[in-house]
C-alpha cells in the first residue's frame, strides 16, 4: 500500500539514475586510473601464470575488474579453482 | 584588473555557447565592459546566438594573423552597452591559432575589458588547448546525462593539469521532475561524482529554443526560468552569495505531496 502511495506521488523509488550513477562510477574509475582494459588483461594473464603453479584453475571463467564500493576502490579477481597440483607429493594434497 | 574566464565541457551541445552568451549579456547588463571570444574555428555559433551573425567583417584568424587591428574585429551588441563579440573564423580550422598567440590576444583584451569570455570548442584536441590558454578561471557545463558527466571529469583533469585549479561547475538541462522520480542524476549526485564546486543550475527550459531562435539570450526574459537562474549565475560569478533556486516549483500537488512528507 505504501509503495502505491509512494508511486503515486513520485517518490524516488530507486530508477534508473541509480543504474546511471553506478556504471558511471566505474566508467571513471577506469578514464581516473591508468588502469586501461589492455593492462587488466595483462594483469589477468600473468595472475593465471603464478595462480597456476599452485592451483588447477579454470581459466575461461576468471574474472578481473576493478570495483567501487562507499568510495574505496578493490581490485576484484574472481578465479574457480578445478583442483589442487601436487607439489613434490608434500605441500597439496587434493 | 578584468579576468579571463574559459566555458568550456568536452562533450558537444550540453550549453557551452548558450551559457557564454548568457553570462556575457548578464555581466554587460550589470554595466562591466564584456568580451566574448568565439574560439570554436570552422564552427561559429556565437554570433547567431547574439544575433550578430550579419555584421561579421574580421574574425579571431584575422587578428591574429595581422590582417586587422584587434578594434576591427570586435562587433559591438546593440542592445547592451558594453558587450562586444570577437567571432571565429569560419573557412579556417583549428590549427590557424596557437596557444601562445591566444594567451597574447587575452592579455591585450583585459587592457580594455573586465570580463573576457571564451566560449571553448567540444573535444580536449588543440581547439580546447588554445581556448584555455589565456584563461585564469574555468566554468564547466555539463549535463545530467553520463556521457556529458563522463566527459565534464575528463575536462576537469585536463584544466588542473594545465594549471587551471578550481573549475567551476553548470549544470544544464535539468529536469526536476525527472531528478524526484529517481530517473534523472541529480545535483547531488553529480557533485558527488565530480567533487567540484558547484556555480548553479539551469533548469531545462523551451524558452532557451524561442530565445535563441530570435537571436536573443534568454537571461533578459523575466518570465523565463532559465533565465533567472542565469542571472543567479552572473551575481554568483561576481562573488555575491545567491541560495539556488527552488526548481521544484510551488505547484500545488508539490505542496501537497511535502505536506504528508513524501518529498
Amino acid at each position: 500500500m505504501f509503495e502505491f502511495l509512494a508511486k503515486l506521488f513520485g517518490k524516488d523509488s530507486g530508477g534508473s539514475k541509480n543504474i546511471a550513477k553506478e556504471r558511471l562510477r566505474l566508467v571513471l574509475l577506469h578514464d581516473r586510473s591508468s588502469v586501461s582494459p589492455e593492462l587488466l588483461q595483462v594483469l589477468k594473464t600473468e595472475l593465471i601464470k603464478v595462480i597456476s603453479t599452485y592451483l588447477e584453475i579454470d581459466e575461461q571463467a576468471l574474472e578481473v575488474s576493478l570495483e567501487t564500493s562507499d568510495n574505496q576502490v578493490a581490485l576484484v579477481a574472481n578465479i574457480p579453482v578445478r583442483g589442487m597440483k601436487r607439489l613434490n607429493g608434500e605441500l597439496a594434497s587434493t | 584588473m578584468g579576468e579571463v574566464i574559459v566555458i568550456t565541457s568536452g562533450k558537444g551541445g550540453v550549453g557551452k555557447t548558450t551559457t557564454t552568451a548568457n553570462l556575457g549579456t548578464g555581466l554587460a547588463s550589470m554595466g562591466y565592459q564584456v568580451v566574448l571570444i568565439d574560439a570554436d574555428i570552422g564552427l561559429r555559433n556565437l554570433d547567431v546566438l547574439l544575433g550578430l551573425e550579419n555584421r561579421i567583417v574580421y574574425d579571431l584568424t584575422d587578428v591574429i594573423g595581422g590582417n586587422c587591428r584587434l578594434r576591427q574585429a570586435l562587433i559591438k551588441d546593440k542592445r547592451y552597452e558594453g558587450l562586444y563579440l570577437l567571432p571565429a573564423a569560419q573557412t579556417k580550422d583549428k590549427t590557424a591559432v596557437n596557444p601562445e598567440q591566444m594567451k597574447q590576444l587575452c592579455e591585450d583584451l583585459l587592457k580594455e575589458f573586465e570580463y573576457v569570455l571564451i566560449d571553448c570548442p567540444a573535444g580536449i584536441e588543440q581547439g580546447f588547448r588554445n581556448a584555455i590558454a589565456g584563461a585564469q578561471k574555468a566554468i564547466v557545463v555539463t549535463t545530467p546525462e553520463m556521457s556529458a558527466v563522463r566527459d565534464a571529469d575528463r575536462v576537469i583533469g585536463l584544466l588542473e593539469a594545465a594549471e587551471l585549479r578550481k573549475p567551476v561547475l553548470i549544470i544544464n538541462r535539468l529536469r526536476p521532475k525527472m531528478v524526484r522520480h529517481g530517473d534523472m542524476m541529480s545535483m547531488e549526485d553529480i557533485i558527488d561524482i565530480l567533487a567540484i564546486e558547484l556555480l548553479g543550475i539551469i533548469p531545462e527550459d523551451e524558452m532557451v529554443v524561442i530565445s535563441t531562435n530570435k537571436g536573443e539570450t534568454v537571461l533578459s526574459d523575466e518570465r523565463a526560468r532559465s533565465g533567472q537562474a542565469f542571472r543567479n549565475i552572473v551575481r554568483r560569478l561576481k562573488g555575491e552569495n545567491v541560495p539556488l533556486m527552488d526548481l521544484d516549483g510551488a505547484g500545488l500537488l508539490t505542496r501537497l505531496r511535502r505536506f504528508i512528507g513524501l518529498k
